[in-house]
């Protein structure tokens, strides 16, 4: 607890390039132009995927290797490989770990879909884009919603462990805390990520709420 | 980066070999241990959630809470407690990641008893214990089996972080190979931890279908 207060009581912590204001902000840049770039990419592809149902054994593949797939093995790998000194390659393996979430979670949403409510789209004379906009995707809503906050964690946590590899972020503290051994600021920039985690949690249930059309949550009781 | 540096050199795997089988054990321990905590924990916890339902939302989001946390970061935070580079560090918070995959699963698992099986099984006078272990457990086995494949498989990949904090099985490679600058242990590190979660992917399937011959009949016939 000392530790902490050592931490964030220090003026010093609070302004500058290391300061915990611009640390932070670097922290969600990155985050959100992953996040960006993994939805550009699995967005469609999950649409694709799941109205066409063709590809399906992509999405298992995607689905497996997310999970089994060493976070921090790969992050080094591709930095390694695509080489060291700027930013943007850092940010290769934080999209590829975003994308598998998304992407499965779009694709069963979709999947997912009434098949009844499918068939009376098309019988009310919607085009099959059409039914995709206008009622699969506001069905399959939440689970989609649900892949881009699993993915959203996943890269907040993923950068902090890309500090490793020269990344900027909540993870430096963390990162070169723990090579000069200067605990206090190691455990303030852990606890720094485990709140900036607990708020995009808490941004995705209020999104949930707003976006999800009442009558697919059924907060509206329709007689 | 040397120009033309191989993404594998053999020859270290083999002049190598004894210390990564030791990473190996050691990944394998780290990995385990929180998996099988974690389902002791969550049956007892699912159980109850089950009968008293009250106790089932606040679980599940504190759960929720827990599962959204970064492991670096939780590492960090147990270090006073528990102390750097050690075994603990990295299992205490995988049992608590393992439980939030796991006390859904049981709940949801007990759930999909059928009320007309419950009531046969009452009907034929089972009581409430031997109804639990004989028929209530058995038809929950696969949905608890796949949340514990999830469990089993993710454990096995987080256990790599620890190598940030001085303890992570096989993740000791991605470090030495960084700061070497050198693929082949970081190659290794990979396939070794993801062949190790398919691998236990595969037995847990297994597992499965020999806790549940009677999904294999019903599909033979």
């Amino acid at each position: 607890m000392n530790w902490l207060i050592d931490f964030f009581g220090n003026s010093a912590n609070w302004s500058g390039p290391d300061g915990i204001p611009a640390r932070l902000l670097e922290h969600i840049e990155f985050s959100v132009v992953a996040l960006a770039f993994s939805m550009i990419i699995a967005i469609p592809l999950g649409l694709l995927i799941g109205h066409t149902r063709r590809g399906a054994v992509l999405v298992v593949v995607a689905a497996n290797a997310a999970r089994a797939l060493p976070t921090l093995g790969l992050v080094v790998l591709i930095v390694l490989l695509v080489g060291v000194g700027t930013t943007w390659p850092v940010l290769i393996p934080l999209v590829a770990l975003a994308i598998p979430p998304i992407l499965v979670n779009t694709y069963e949403g979709i999947r997912g879909v009434d098949e009844d409510l499918r068939d009376a789209a098309y019988g009310m004379g919607l085009r099959g884009g059409q039914v995709l906009m206008k009622v699969l995707v506001p069905v399959a809503l939440p689970l989609i919603l649900l892949g881009l906050r699993i993915a959203a964690i996943q890269v907040v946590a993923t950068a902090t462990v890309a500090a490793y590899v020269g990344l900027g972020g909540l993870g430096r503290y963390i990162i070169d805390g723990l090579a000069t051994k200067d605990f206090p600021s190691t455990i303030g920039g852990a606890v720094l990520v485990a709140l900036l985690a607990l708020i995009v949690q808490l941004i995705f249930s209020l999104l949930q709420r707003v976006m999800v059309s009442p009558g697919v949550s059924q907060r509206v009781k329709v007689r | 980066m040397g120009d033309g540096e191989p993404l594998v050199r053999w020859d270290w795997i083999g002049r190598n070999w004894p210390s990564v089988e030791s990473l190996l054990v050691d990944h394998v321990i780290m990995a385990i241990v929180p998996v099988v905590l974690g389902l002791i924990i969550a049956l007892p916890l699912g159980l109850a959630s089950v009968r008293w339902r009250l106790l089932y939302q606040p679980t599940v989001s504190v759960m929720n809470v827990v599962y959204s946390l970064p492991s670096l970061a939780v590492f960090i935070v147990l270090i006073p407690l528990t102390g750097l580079a050690e075994r603990a560090t990295v299992i205490i918070p995988l049992t608590f990641y393992a439980l939030a995959v796991l006390i859904p699963a049981v709940v949801d698992g007990l759930g999909a008893v059928p009320d007309h099986v419950r009531q046969s099984a009452v009907a034929m006078g089972f009581g409430p214990m031997r109804r639990l272990l004989q028929v209530d457990l058995p038809i929950a086995v696969p949905v608890v089996l796949a949340g514990l494949r999830v469990a089993t498989v993710s454990s096995i990949s987080l256990v790599s972080v620890g190598a940030l904090i001085g303890r992570g099985g096989l993740g000791y490679l991605f470090i030495d190979g960084w700061q070497r600058q050198f693929y082949t242990p970081i190659v290794v590190g990979i396939v070794l931890v993801t062949a190790l979660a398919v691998l236990a992917d595969g037995l847990i399937i297994l597992a499965q279908r020999l806790l549940t011959p009677w999904a294999r009949a019903r599909r033979s016939a």
